[in-house]
């Protein structure tokens, strides 16, 4: 696969149809993979990678590379199309300075997950798309792919690419067996209580880094109203239990209809709490009141929340759903 | 640093005797930026008034909190005396301590605690307060109406009779729309032609009116008072300012093939044509899809017999741009399209119609010349069998349908048509037997029951209450009627040799296009909505947008031409007016800030925000291009949706700002 | 000036009411002289659609223990629209409140028109019974703003 894409991405710069290339490369880890702009047959054959690792969502860099000099080329995984298409439909991305080609995704994998079946200090990853062979300082462990794959992979809501110029292999399907709502059913389930403590335990962890903030393809405001001094609630630290609720709370809530689901949040968050759950309940309870919604799926379908019916549900219908007592 | 003066009223006993006034007073001596407080018997009388001005001048006072009654009652009465005093009548701010304090309220102690929390509430808020000026922006004296039925046509008559330059604007090749097909009106049965073609012919001699016929509103630009508008003339191929519409090459023109769309296709007319007799303008109009000579360069008839020389095959499409003032939408509607209605054989047979098929066929100007005739036996018409016998009506086809191949809405005008067409069927022809099957009779509306009731007992008409399940052609041509009367609970099968149809009405298809170029909403039906459904029902939320007629819903003549000039009242209103003075409560963007995603404009009503690409220099000195929101404060009516909508804040509102209201908070949980 | 010494529970309200329904239906509950608990306070906003789920949240850090927002019924909107949009906002808010565990009944939205004086009355009888029973807000409050 990376020399097919390699190849095509030396075809397209040597044609002029493109003058660099966004993809990914190796960053401290071979594993660990960052994304990075090319513009010469050197610089990829040195250094571009499209591997089982290469999970970060490209989307977002594009806002700021499609405002430059020439046209581009970007290579979208399925999910990242998502997260592409809702920028476009945002007014972000110049899908004109862009050519798209969509590549396959099997699941990436996810070191956290790796880790968190007691492999400690990991040295390397390799995958053969099977298995993935760990080198660690105490030897090399080998593990099925399938069990390294992060929340975000293991329950994929989608093999299909929603926008590209070209693709390469074949494409896949939608995935509509709602096993991505499986852990925000089990918070449902549980008493308020429960929940109040799962939550209290993961947000307390928060340390305010904003790696959710700058990783997310739906948080690309000019200026965050966190950081603007006339929003009355600018707010840069999580100094207290409330600053920790509010800072997710809000930024879920300006997102909501708009996140595409990436998962791109949980990936980076240092501390490992599962964000995407927050955006998840969203999109579940979207769904549920309001009718199957997909943000990024097409460019007209109005976001849910800028839109009505009229007869929406109340309220109040959260009083009566969801939840034990 | 402000200077604020707190003012508390009494109200008589009405606040007094619940709320210790001279604490409240007091207490406010205590808070920041206050430089006066004072309690007082009655704020709002004069010595009220008077107090406050003179406070304002002797303190130098930047801000004023009145701890009153409601601002809904009193707030323009001090922001007036504010004014007067020489400060922005913005910088006011009222305490509710009389509706929402003591009149709720026993307890003096809880009752003078809540009304301090409340007045410093007021004063959090009234220090983040700016002055605010209202926009004023000028009114171009001229109005557009769109659509030249009867609804157009009143309102344009009613604007040009107060003295205001009206343009209307009709799609067709002549003004009059859906009426001039109509035979005769209910309930008082006179001629729809009558009373009709006067009115055209005052729109056509009013000089302040101008009639563009043949022609589409193809783009609107600007906001109240101050729309723009390109206005298409369609190309007719004959010089309107030459042609007398004599009507000869209506007569020699060979292409006698295509079908009258006035008659609803139910006979033929020329490839140069005028629609009717009594068309306004009268004159001449080439169908470019069927014309020989248009098409082949072979022909030229009607130019030849043309005594005027007024034939122009060369005519291009024209655009012409205006601007104006306000925007009358009079887009009207249509019968559905009822080929979804299969079970009553429409396609099958000829002699199953829709009620304005039978206005044709019923109508001296009709393709019988008035005589009804089964639309099989239109060229046979000496036949024995070409006068119907038996006819049956069909209510409700496609109106408050259950399912999608209809409208789920109630069309209004189908019983009393129906009951007008039995009854004039049974006047005219009393040995024919006229079936009505009906959901429901529903006959509100003056003098309607009682014409309804004159069908069923002086007219003989039978009323069944119950549906036609399937109309099947026979073998001899006639039609069997399958159907159910519900009140003796049979099954029926009539023998009918004419069915007709009462086809459920829907907007105009050009109504859609319409209401997007106005920026002007529409429901799920495409029927434009109203400002407010029971108070403002002929404006649109769009200002300078108004609604005239059946677009606005299902309506029949005497509301439609009431509500025209109801429109046509709330035009010349606007008209009259020279300067136009906004509510400086609007909402705001900030450019630095505003990612132009676009989601403020999707939740504003009124179409008040725009986008453009701007300049911006960044922190490195270079130069990036943003598309950034920007805000109409002549169209803004201040209701904030898009302050939610905004993610990063960059959109407020003025008077009512995220940080005001912020403040008001704190002060409250304080 | 001091009040309530007692060490009964008060709990703090913060009502928002749109300028045209809601806040016309709290000055009728006063003009027919209804009774509601002092309690609860009402910051008037142009329309429910004007209410940024960042207020509620503020609210709650500066030590509310419930927050209520009234608006017109929907159909009736002053603004055609506005409810319909705060409708779903609010919806969506409480719901990921609860789904926090923080308490549902601390939150609520109530359509009361211009002529509801007795519905507004009523409704803040109810809301402010069922907080106080709910107690103190522990849950979504900002330590640093409580006066100790």
């Amino acid at each position: 696969m990376q020399e097919a894409v390699i190849k095509r991405a030396k075809e397209l710069l040597a044609d002029g149809s493109v003058n660099r290339v966004v993809g990914w490369k190796a960053g401290e880890f071979a594993y660990d993979t960052t994304p990075a702009v090319f513009t010469s047959a050197e610089e990829l054959d040195a250094g571009f990678i499209y591997n089982d690792f290469c999970a970060p969502n490209l989307s977002k860099y594009i806002i700021k590379e499609s405002r430059k000099e020439g046209k581009l080329l970007v290579f979208l995984k399925p999910c990242d199309t998502y997260s592409f298409n809702q920028l476009v439909k945002e007014h972000r991305i110049i899908r004109e300075n862009v050519y798209i080609i969509a590549v396959p995704c099997t699941g990436k994998v996810d070191v956290d997950t790796v880790k968190s079946k007691g492999i400690k200090g990991i040295t390397g990853m390799t995958s053969d798309g099977e298995n993935v062979t760990i080198t660690t300082l105490y030897g090399e462990k080998t593990m099925p792919k399938s069990e390294t794959l992060g929340d975000k992979c293991r329950t994929c809501k989608s093999k299909k690419h929603v926008i590209f110029d070209e693709i390469i292999g074949d494409d896949g399907e939608v995935n509509t067996d709602g096993a991505r709502f499986e852990l925000v059913e089990k918070l449902e389930m549980m008493t308020p209580d429960e929940r109040y403590d799962f939550w209290r335990n993961e947000l307390s962890k928060c340390i305010r880094c904003n790696a959710c903030r700058n990783v997310c393809p739906a948080c690309t405001c000019e200026s965050c109203v966190f950081d603007n001094p006339n929003s009355g609630i600018q707010q840069r630290a999580a100094t207290d239990s409330f600053e920790e609720n509010m800072f997710h709370l809000i930024r879920s809530f300006h997102v909501a209809g708009r996140c595409t689901d990436c998962g791109e949040c949980t990936r980076v968050c240092p501390q490992n709490i599962p964000l995407h759950l927050i955006n998840r309940k969203y999109i579940k309870d979207i769904n549920e009141f309001y009718g199957d919604y997909q943000a990024g799926s097409d460019l007209e379908t109005r976001a849910p929340l800028n839109d009505y019916t009229f007869d929406d549900c109340e309220p109040s219908i959260v009083y009566k759903r969801g939840g034990n007592e | 640093m402000h200077r604020i003066g707190v003012f508390v009223c009494h109200c008589g006993t009405n606040i007094a005797a619940t709320v210790d006034v001279k604490a409240v007073a007091e207490a406010m001596k205590q808070e920041p930026s206050v430089v006066f407080s004072v309690d007082y018997q009655y704020m709002c009388s004069e010595g009220g008034q008077t107090l406050i001005q003179d406070t304002i001048k002797e303190h130098k006072l930047t801000g004023v909190v009145v701890c009153s009654c409601s601002p809904r009652m009193h707030e323009a009465t001090f922001r007036k005396a504010a004014a007067k005093a020489g400060i922005n009548p913005y910088m006011v701010e009222i305490a509710n301590i009389r509706e929402q304090c003591s009149w709720i309220h026993k307890d003096i102690m809880s009752a003078t605690d809540k009304a301090i929390i409340l007045a410093r509430t007021a004063i959090a808020k009234v220090q983040l307060n700016a002055p605010l000026t209202a926009g004023e922006s000028p009114v171009t004296k001229r109005a557009l109406v769109i659509g030249g039925g009867i609804a157009g046509m009143q309102t344009a008559l009613d604007i040009a009779e107060a003295g205001f330059e009206v343009d209307i604007v009709e799609k067709q090749p002549t003004i009059g729309g859906k009426m001039t097909q109509i035979d005769k009106t209910f309930p008082t049965l006179d001629c729809a032609s009558c009373i009709l073609t006067p009115k055209m012919v005052d729109c056509s001699q009013n000089e302040k009116i101008h009639i563009y016929a043949y022609s589409e509103v193809v783009e609107v630009n600007g906001f109240v008072g101050n729309f723009t508008a390109k206005i298409k003339k369609k190309a007719r191929y004959v010089d309107t300012t030459k042609c007398t519409g004599c009507g000869i090459c209506t007569e020699k023109c060979p292409q006698k093939k295509v079908p009258n769309e006035f008659n609803l296709g139910l006979n033929n007319r020329r490839a140069i044509y005028i629609p009717f007799a009594q068309a306004v303008p009268k004159v001449a109009t080439i169908d470019a899809d069927y014309c020989t000579m248009l098409k082949t360069g072979k022909c030229g008839v009607c130019s030849k017999v043309c005594t005027a020389g007024a034939i122009d095959y060369k005519q291009q499409d024209e655009i012409i741009e205006e601007r104006y003032g306000a925007i009358v939408a009079a887009t009207g509607y249509n019968p559905i399209k009822i080929d979804k209605y299969d079970e009553f054989a429409y396609s099958q047979s000829k002699d199953v119609v829709t009620s304005l098929e039978l206005e044709r066929l019923m109508n001296a100007a009709g393709p019988s010349n008035g005589t009804l005739i089964r639309p099989s036996y239109l060229d046979k018409q000496d036949d024995h069998r070409a006068h119907p016998k038996t006819i049956v009506f069909v209510q409700c086809v496609g109106s408050r349908s259950c399912d999608d191949c209809g409208k789920s809405y109630c069309s209004k005008i189908c019983c009393m048509y129906t009951a007008k067409h039995a009854m004039l069927i049974r006047e005219k022809y009393p040995d024919t037997d006229v079936y009505v099957f009906y959901i429901d009779v529903r006959t509100p509306g003056k003098l309607f029951d009682e014409f309804y009731r004159r069908a069923v007992e002086q007219y003989g008409v039978h009323y069944i209450k119950g549906m036609v399940g399937k109309v099947s052609p026979r073998p001899d041509g006639n039609l069997d009627v399958q159907a159910s009367d519900l009140i003796s609970n049979e099954q029926l099968h009539i023998n009918a040799d004419l069915v007709v149809l009462a086809t459920a009405i829907e907007p105009d298809q050009t109504a859609r296009s319409v209401a997007t170029m106005l920026r002007a909403s529409m429901d799920t039906n495409d029927f434009f909505t109203e400002a407010h459904a029971k108070l403002r029902p002929v404006e649109s939320p769009t200002a300078g947008v108004f609604l005239s007629g059946v677009c606005q819903g299902p309506k029949d003549i005497p509301e439609t031409v009431s509500q025209a000039s109801a429109a046509a009242a709330k035009v010349i209103g606007l008209l009259a007016k020279d300067k136009l003075t906004g509510n400086p409560c609007v909402a705001h963007s900030d450019e630095l800030m505003c990612n132009g995603c676009s989601a403020c404009e999707k939740v504003c009503p009124y179409g008040a925000i725009t986008y453009s690409d701007k300049e911006f220099r960044q922190p490195d000195r270079t130069v990036a291009i943003r598309r950034v929101a920007a805000v109409n404060e002549a169209v803004c009516q201040g209701c904030g949706a898009c302050t939610v909508a905004c993610p990063s804040g960059a959109m407020d509102l003025k008077g009512f700002s995220n940080k005001q209201i912020m403040a008001e908070v704190d002060a409250i949980c304080k | 000036m001091q009040v309530n010494e007692t060490k009964e529970f008060r709990p703090k309200i913060v009502a928002f009411c749109c300028n045209w329904c809601s806040y016309a239906g709290a000055d009728l509950a006063g003009t027919n002289r209804l009774n509601y608990p002092a309690d609860v306070k009402i910051i008037r906003v142009p329309c429910s659609c004007r209410v940024n789920p960042m207020f509620i949240l503020r609210a709650f850090q500066r030590g509310a223990d419930g927050v209520i927002m009234c608006g017109c019924h929907p159909g009736d909107c002053h603004y055609t629209s506005g409810n319909y949009f705060a409708r779903r906002r609010m919806t969506l808010l409480f719901s990921m409140l609860d789904f926090m565990g923080i308490e549902r009944e601390r939150t609520r939205v109530e359509w009361v028109s211009a002529a509801e004086g007795a519905k507004f009355a009523a409704t803040m009888n109810e809301f402010v019974e069922t907080v106080t029973k709910l107690g103190e807000n522990k849950r979504l409050e900002d330590l640093r703003c409580k006066k100790q």
